[in-house]
C-alpha cells in the first residue's frame, strides 16, 4: 500500500527531488536494523525454543535456505534480467519482503529492489493460497518451507490449518531463524552482486 | 538496470547494528512498554522506506516502463525458490518425520 502510494507520488512528481536523493533513507535503514535487532533480542521465544529443541530443529530452516538457493540459481542463470548473485539475493528474502527489498535497494539498485519486493510478496501469497495443495504434493513440512521467514507470523495460521497444530512450534522456530538470517544473508550476497 | 555500488562498509554497518541491537534488546527485554513502542516504530519506518522506494520507482520512467518485466522476473524467482524449498522439505518429511 505504502509502496503503491509512493509510486503514485513519484510518478506525479508531488515530492521535491531532495527527498529521495539524500542519504536520509540510508540512515533510516540503519535505524531500522538497530530496531529489528532490539526486537529480536527482546523476544523471549527465540531463546526459549532454542533451549528446548536444540540443533535438530535447524534442519528445516537449513533445508529451506539450501532448497531456495538451489531452485533460484539455475533459473537466475537462464534469465537475462538478473545475474546469479542478484537472483540469489532476491531469493534470500525468504518472503521477508519489506526488509530484503529495502536492503537491496540501498546496496544495489531500485530495480532489483522492486524485483525483491514483488518476488517476496509473491512467495507469501503463494504460501497463503497454496498451503493445502503443498501439503498434498510435498508433505506437511512444505507450507513451512514455502512460507520462509513469514512462517512465524503472517502465514502461521494457514500452516497450522493445512499441516496441523503440531507444526506450530516448528513453523515458529523456522520463521524466527530465517527472519534473523535474512539481513546478514542478503547483505552478504549483495557484496557479490556489484 | 541502474547500478549503485554495493560496498562492504554498508554490510558491516548493517550487521553491527543488528547484532548490537539484539544484545541491547536482550538487556531491555523486561521493559515491555519500551519494546512495544520500538516495534511500532519498526512498522512505521518500514512503511516510510517502502514509500520512498515507491517514490524513487514512480519518478524513474525507465523503471516504470520496465515494471511488467520486473514483475515477471519476480514471479520466476519466487516460483523457483518455493519449488526448490518444498522439494527439500519433502525429502526431510520422508526421511525424518513420516516414519513415526
Amino acid at each position: 500500500m505504502f509502496f503503491a502510494a509512493g509510486v503514485l507520488f513519484g510518478y506525479a512528481g508531488w515530492l521535491p527531488a531532495s527527498v529521495t536523493e539524500s542519504d536520509a533513507s540510508t540512515y533510516a535503514l540503519y535505524l531500522l536494523m538497530l530496531l529489528v535487532g532490539i526486537s529480536i533480542g527482546a523476544d523471549s521465544r527465540s531463546l526459549l525454543i532454542i533451549k528446548q529443541q536444540g540443533a535438530r530443529l535447524l534442519l528445516l530452516p537449513a533445508a529451506t535456505i539450501a532448497g531456495t538457493f538451489a531452485g533460484v540459481l539455475p533459473v537466475a542463470l537462464l534469465m537475462n534480467t538478473v545475474s546469479a548473485a542478484e537472483g540469489i539475493a532476491v531469493g534470500a528474502g525468504f518472503g521477508y519482503y519489506s526488509l530484503s527489498s529495502i536492503i537491496i535497494t540501498q546496496m544495489h539498485s531500485e530495480s532489483l529492489g522492486v524485483i525483491a519486493l514483488l518476488s517476496n510478496i509473491i512467495r507469501e501469497i503463494t504460501t497463503l493460497l497454496l498451503a493445502p495443495l503443498l501439503v498434498i504434493w510435498f508433505g506437511r513440512l512444505a507450507p513451512v518451507a514455502s512460507a520462509g521467514a513469514t512462517s512465524m507470523d503472517t502465514t502461521l495460521p494457514i500452516i497450522t490449518t493445512a499441516s496441523g497444530k503440531e507444526f506450530a512450534i516448528i513453523a515458529l522456530f523456522h520463521g524466527i531463524v530465517l527472519t534473523i538470517l535474512v539481513p546478514p544473508l542478503v547483505t552478504f550476497i549483495m557484496t557479490f552482486a556489484v | 538496470m541502474k547500478y549503485r555500488t554495493a560496498d562492504n562498509r554498508t554490510m558491516i554497518e548493517i550487521l553491527v547494528l543488528m547484532f548490537g541491537g539484539m544484545l541491547a534488546g536482550y538487556l531491555l527485554r523486561h521493559r515491555r512498554r519500551l519494546i512495544r513502542f520500538l516495534e511500532k516504530l519498526i512498522i512505521w519506518s518500514i512503511f516510510l522506506l517502502l514509500f520512498f522506494l515507491g517514490v524513487a520507482i514512480g519518478r524513474d520512467p525507465v523503471i516504470m516502463a520496465g515494471l511488467p518485466s520486473l514483475g515477471l522476473s519476480a514471479l520466476l524467482l519466487s516460483t523457483a525458490g518455493v519449488l526448490g524449498s518444498v522439494l527439500l522439505a519433502l525429502v526431510i518429511w520422508k526421511v525424518y518425520f513420516s516414519r513415526r
